[in-house]
């Protein structure tokens, strides 16, 4: 099912922890969606100098947050912008199809605990609970009337649309649709 | 390294005995059973006999079996045939909201042919109520569908009193038994069901061999037209070898129902009573004591289920995680969202389902391991660390 790589950040994951005086903290997803991430970063120089994550989530969810630490440790605030869901997933030797989503939480955690870091350098104090308010809420909402997706799998329960993955950024679309609400891409029609 | 299967619900390993029988007829005895030749004949009692052997098992007559090639096919079969069979009298069906999804999905695609459901509620234990299957009736209700046992949480329903309210009501009844058959006591006659699933790879026997009971004088509508293999309800060469052994492994499972369910249910409450003592936060999903004799279902708390699973995978232990982790949007269990059990919880889940060959030093192999599992992926949940943090205050 996984890639060697997958596994080995899986079985070994880097930088596991938390970190008490991270200059950015940033947090995706909930345990609603089924996978939670908390990114911590330190910065020197303009320099990522270290990684800290916690991850509940599954295998690939797990390798994600480790290869993203670790790809982003040395690197620039510009550069680590940079890393994206496509790069970390590449990184890792691919993901299965499924888990695709996994390696988009990976990167939107960095990035948010940039974006903490870049929100408090603007301001002289920290900003009150900024990592909690979030647009994480995508990845299990429903894209078109934003209500839960629960119950049978896949299908809305308040507007009832049936979903499938979009094919380029592996969020839930209309199965019928053209048009991916999330990234725009267009599917043929199956 | 020690190799430990604990997952008896996805598949049983063939019986040696149920591999002898049927290797005859992948070898000199090929015939197809419809031929009127000898080695056609031949074919045809070695089918027959098995039909005998099945029927058995579950108490039946022998023209009430009809093979299938899986149990999704014979839950298929059940709902949409008695559905399209029943439809003058009425397109309303209850289920309950546990249904496996061979059921839950044969319910979406009849929804299009203007077929309307009922989902039956259960309680914490996935227990449902017989009142509420009362309640749920109409007029217009030809079918109720209620499983035997969930293969997630184990827990068996009443399905004696649910299969009596139906009756009263002239309405059919199905169960899919598919988990249970074979290693509980099945008797279609004590039970009152219209129709029942089974499938032979979860009493020993090969994948592919499954049938649904369907008791005479019901009408069924078949979905796969052709011949007159079982009785021209489904039509296709009938696969003998896996027939033959589903008949064996029926054998096996009728004689020794009693001392396989005995140790299958030290094993499982063994498991029921130590892994909670060896990992805190452990809770048991299900019910406590009217559950299948070989399942043991748990939610270890702040961990994901699929973490869980490839780590003791890696230690030899194969086991499966209740939640369907592997459907996209939505990720947590229907059954234990059904049952009342919070998404975190219930990404946590893990089903253990035991088979002949487990002994107590598997038992006590798997308390062994696990518990540094848990401790390394504890520490690495953000879930955790909130639940540290707010118990210090």
């Amino acid at each position: 099912m996984y890639s060697e790589k997958v596994m080995d950040h899986f079985q070994n994951p880097r930088n596991v922890g938390t970190m008490s005086d991270a200059d950015g903290v940033g947090q995706v997803g909930n345990p609603v969606c089924g996978d939670m991430m908390t990114f911590y970063i330190k910065v020197k120089e303009a320099r990522i100098a270290d990684v800290k994550f916690q991850t509940f989530g599954c295998g690939a969810a797990i390798a994600v947050s480790s290869m993203v630490s670790e790809m982003a440790i040395g690197k620039t605030i510009e550069e680590a912008l940079k890393i994206t869901n496509e790069s970390v997933a590449e990184e890792l030797g691919g993901l299965p199809k499924n888990k695709m989503h996994c390696s988009n939480l990976g990167a939107d955690a960095l990035h948010k605990a940039i974006e903490n870091y870049q929100e408090k350098q603007k301001e002289t104090e920290p900003p009150s609970g900024s990592p909690e308010k979030s647009q994480d809420k995508e990845t299990c909402s429903c894209p078109y009337c934003e209500g839960p997706i629960e119950g049978l799998e896949n299908t809305c329960v308040s507007c009832h649309i049936e979903f499938a993955d979009c094919p380029e950024c592996h969020k839930p679309m209309n199965k019928k649709a053209d048009e991916c609400p999330h990234c725009g891409a267009t599917k043929p029609r199956v | 390294m020690r190799r430990i299967y604990l997952d008896h619900i996805a598949s049983t390993p063939v019986h040696p005995d149920v591999l002898e029988a049927m290797i005859p007829y992948l070898k000199e005895k090929f015939g197809n059973p419809q031929s009127l030749h000898s080695p056609g004949q031949q074919a045809l009692e070695a089918i027959e006999d098995a039909r005998d052997r099945v029927a058995r098992l579950i108490n039946a007559g022998s023209s009430e079996i009809l093979f299938t090639s899986s149990g999704s096919e014979a839950n298929n079969f059940a709902l949409k045939g008695l559905a399209f069979a029943n439809q003058k009298k009425g397109k309303h069906i209850v289920l309950s909201a546990i249904e496996h999804q061979s059921i839950l999905h044969a319910a979406k695609s009849l929804e299009r042919s203007g077929f309307t459901f009922f989902y039956l509620p259960v309680d914490k234990h996935g227990m449902v109520d017989p009142d509420d299957v009362r309640n749920a009736i109409t007029d217009e209700t030809v079918l109720v569908s209620v499983m035997f046992a969930n293969g997630e949480v184990g827990t068996i329903e009443p399905l004696q009193e649910i299969a009596e309210i139906c009756r009263d009501r002239e309405v059919l009844v199905h169960t899919d038994a598919v988990d249970a058959v074979g290693n509980v006591p099945v008797d279609v006659k004590a039970l009152g069901v219209d129709a029942l699933s089974l499938a032979g790879n979860q009493f020993y026997g090969p994948k592919g061999s499954a049938a649904l009971f369907l008791k005479k004088g019901r009408r069924i509508l078949p979905f796969i037209d052709g011949g007159i293999q079982e009785g021209g309800r489904r039509a296709g060469t009938e696969d003998v070898p896996a027939i033959v052994g589903m008949g064996k492994a029926a054998d096996i499972a009728f004689q020794n129902m009693e001392s396989r369910m005995a140790k299958m249910q030290t094993l499982r409450d063994s498991l029921i009573k130590r892994l909670p003592e060896s990992i805190d936060h452990t809770v048991l999903t299900g019910h406590p004591e009217k559950r299948l004799p070989h399942h043991a279902s748990f939610c270890v708390e702040f961990v994901e289920g699929e973490a869980m699973l490839l780590n003791l995978d890696m230690q030899g232990i194969a086991l499966s995680s209740g939640s369907a982790c592997t459907s996209r949007a939505l990720k947590a269990s229907h059954v234990l969202l059904a049952m009342g059990i919070d998404h975190a919880l219930a990404q946590s889940s893990l089903v253990f389902s035991l088979i002949d060959s487990i002994s107590l030093e598997d038992i006590d192999y798997l308390l062994e391991v696990f518990p540094p599992i848990i401790e390394r992926l504890r520490k690495m949940s953000p879930l955790y660390s909130q639940y540290l943090q707010e118990k210090k205050k």
